[in-house]
């Protein structure tokens, strides 16, 4: 070894370095009432708002997670494997620190539901709810899930106000085919009601014939055409239907998105460090920043854990083909030549990974990260969403 | 090699987000080309990845062609095919939908004036699946409709994640109770005879992870409830195999022989401990630690790998690319796909 090597190339400088997330300055804050995890699938955001929620009822708040879909045994760990739309206490959780932690996993389909039933009256709630139309769009309608999580956060909140039962709600997103569905869906949601289309489905039920224009009896004319007769005439029925309770949805859509507005609301992005999942969070910090929501910063999951020793990758390299052409070879030469290949893959893994990240600390400088190395195992019990909450706050 | 899939026309690519589905998706239409054959690579859901992984600008709702297939040694100059790409987008498929089966004249502008076209494509509940796969079965079985379309060897669709596919592909199901009759309703019927046939296959793409294993075991169950093809399942983002097993036993277990690798690391050129700061013990410390780490992990691996096995489908695997993927891995993991017999 020839001691350590100055640093040259895109890692030398270190001028785009993100500045670093607090995580416990954030979660200790009493002003913090509620944390959203967002990100594109599958780069751990149920994990890190399990984690994030412990972490924090371990440290003194009263916190709720609401998940949509978490790992079944880290769901039975937290004793959420059953679906019943309501909080429960996550079992055997020391409570010297003050805190507290309830779980609930999202039923989209019974919240909606539930929407229904307090908004209309019994009759009419039971003719929404068997329409073919509505249990359609209350199970597959895009952004009906993303809609949803954010119904139930609306409800979490107000009942803790009420009740003073929680004082930190932390909410994991779905998995958005479009980054921020769940921030669209509200306004999609409304703007199906106040659409032309449907406007006109409701005018025959709502007033005179002549508002039956001949344009839009033309266009039912090909609806039915191509749709069957029976498409409209459920339609019909569901819109009209709806349209009597969905003055409370839209208030209340409206209430939800001003408190994710809200000061106490804290927002952090979930990625990989991968291309695509860190393209998409850059997607999600300004998408945030347009609808003035509160960002607290960029959690980067999953990173390759960085080693120690200075060997560069050609170093390892050209060590480990020196030690093949090496005669006689010792009994360990192919473990050493292995384990020099293998320290090669992971300081090129680490390089590249460092690349992703200060470009996009270069193109948001303002935006903190707290940076999680991969476990060497899944997790899927409260000890290892401990070690998680650990090494988020842990950013030295 | 032959392949494990000779008579699909349709490859479905799913996976669950993070696994690297585009990515397999790419790859095998690449090595599907790579038999002389003309494949259309498709994507339903927005993102443009396939113009992004290709290197070319955003794809229009136009079939356009974006790479040679892959090199088949044993066909010499001439054998390979030609990858297009097609990004499908939901209302221009209804638009042309329309157009093609449906002489609407002013109806068809009055849908269009009156919000129909974005409230089927954006709200109606199933029908945006339902004209993805509509244009998806079109490529497949080109009629006298499409005048002048190529017709393609094989179809590649990367397809919405694993927990959807179902859902996806059942659009008779989908439609079912909204439209009871009518057209649209014997057309979904004729789709699904497609994807319900030996002409379709739908391969699932996981990683060596709990989850995604087990998202795939649930996603091959729920479409074999419903009476769709299981295809193959991609072990994608392997770790390498650089060391034999009875030294992952010992990296496991902390007991490598430290002194015999520091040996070696000295007759390498890089253990000679010169200067005061001890960095060939670190050196040493790291390595073993990284190698502690590695065996875990491939530990994990390997007992996700039986579960894989358990599946009972036929299994790919494709290494994990410590550089990233860029054009030339795609062709490179193509290889790996033809010489399994995926394609």
């Amino acid at each position: 070894m020839t001691g350590p090597h100055p640093r040259v190339g895109p890692l030398a400088s270190h001028s785009t370095s993100a500045p670093v997330l607090d995580v416990d300055a954030l979660l200790d804050d009493p002003q913090t009432g509620i944390i959203v995890c967002c990100g594109s699938g599958g780069v751990g955001k149920t994990t890190t708002s399990a984690a994030l929620a412990l972490r924090a009822a371990e440290r003194g708040r009263e916190v709720v997670v609401l998940t949509i879909d978490p790992a079944r045994r880290l769901a039975q760990s937290m004793g959420i494997e059953l679906l019943d739309n309501t909080p429960r206490p996550v079992p055997g959780l020391p409570t010297e620190s003050g805190g507290s932690l309830d779980a609930m996993m999202l039923d989209m389909k019974r919240t909606f539901d539930e929407v229904v039933e307090s908004q209309a009256s019994p009759d009419k709630a039971k003719q929404i709810l068997e329409n073919p139309f509505y249990i359609a769009l209350s199970s597959s309608f895009a952004g009906t899930q993303e809609y949803m999580a954010m119904e139930k956060l609306g409800q979490l909140q107000r009942d803790a106000r009420m009740a003073g039962t929680y004082d930190l709600i932390v909410v994991d997103t779905p998995p958005s085919r479009s980054a921020l569905d769940f921030l669209d869906a509200p306004e999609r949601l409304s703007s199906f009601l106040d659409g032309r289309f449907v406007r006109m489905l409701l005018a025959p039920a709502r007033g005179p014939a002549r508002l039956m224009s001949a344009g839009f009896g033309m266009v039912t004319g090909a609806l039915s055409k191509i749709l069957g007769g029976q498409f409209i005439s459920d339609l019909q029925t569901f819109v009209a239907a709806l349209d009597t309770v969905f003055g409370g949805f839209r208030a209340r859509a409206q209430q939800t998105y001003a408190l994710l507005q809200a000061p106490g609301t804290a927002f952090l992005v979930v990625a990989a460090p991968e291309p695509d999942a860190l393209r998409e969070a850059a997607y999600f910090v300004e998408r945030l920043s347009e609808d003035r929501m509160p960002l607290a910063g960029l959690v980067v999951n999953r990173a390759s854990p960085v080693g120690h020793g200075d060997l560069s990758a050609d170093e390892a390299m050209a060590a480990a083909a020196r030690l093949r052409r090496t005669k006689p070879a010792s009994p360990t030469a192919p473990l050493t030549a292995g384990l020099l290949r293998l320290h090669a893959d992971r300081v090129r893994m680490v390089e590249r990974e460092t690349v992703l990240r200060q470009r996009f600390a270069a193109a948001h400088p303002a935006v903190a990260t707290a940076v999680v190395p991969a476990l060497a195992a899944d997790v899927h019990d409260l000890s290892g969403l401990r070690v998680i909450g650990g090494l988020l706050a842990d950013q030295s | 090699m032959s392949s494990d899939w000779p008579g699909v026309r349709l490859h479905v690519v799913t996976g669950k987000g993070g696994t690297g589905k585009s990515t397999v998706a790419a790859s095998l239409a690449l090595a599907l080309a790579s038999h002389g054959q003309d494949v259309l690579l498709c994507e339903v859901e927005g993102r443009q990845g396939i113009a992004r992984m290709f290197d070319v600008d955003p794809l229009p709702y136009a079939e356009r062609r974006i790479a040679t297939g892959l090199r088949d040694p044993d066909r010499g100059e001439a054998g390979s095919g030609v990858v297009h790409a097609l990004h499908i987008d939901a209302e221009a498929a209804l638009m042309e939908y329309l157009a093609m089966y449906y002489r609407l004249g002013r109806a068809g502008r009055a849908l269009d004036r009156f919000g129909v076209i974005e409230f089927a494509t954006t709200i109606a509940p199933g029908v945006r699946d339902v004209l993805l796969t509509g244009k998806v079965y079109e490529a497949v079985k080109r009629n006298s409709r499409n005048r002048g379309a190529t017709e393609y060897d094989a179809v590649v669709l990367d397809a919405p994640p694993t927990g959807r596919i179902t859902q996806f592909l059942n659009v008779s199901d989908e439609l079912a109770g909204l439209a009871k009759v009518g057209p649209i309703k014997n057309q979904a019927d004729t789709m699904m005879g497609l994807f319900r046939s030996p002409r379709t296959a739908v391969h699932f793409v996981t990683v060596l992870e709990e989850m995604p294993v087990q998202e795939t075991a649930d996603g091959i169950a729920h479409l074999r409830e419903a009476g769709l093809p299981v295809g193959g399942v991609v072990v994608n983002q392997v770790r390498p195999r650089d060391l034999r097993v009875k030294d992952l036993a010992a990296a496991r277990a902390g007991s490598l022989d430290r002194a015999g690798i520091a040996a070696d690391l000295t007759t390498a050129g890089i253990g000679v401990d010169d200067s005061p700061d001890n960095s060939a013990d670190d050196l040493l410390d790291a390595l073993l630690s990284e190698a502690q780490d590695h065996a875990v992990r491939r530990a994990l691996e390997d007992a996700q790998r039986k579960l894989v096995k358990e599946l009972d489908v036929p299994s790919y695997e494709l290494p994990r690319l410590a550089q990233g993927v860029d054009l030339g891995a795609l062709y490179e993991l193509a290889a790996q796909l033809r010489d399994q017999g995926l394609a």
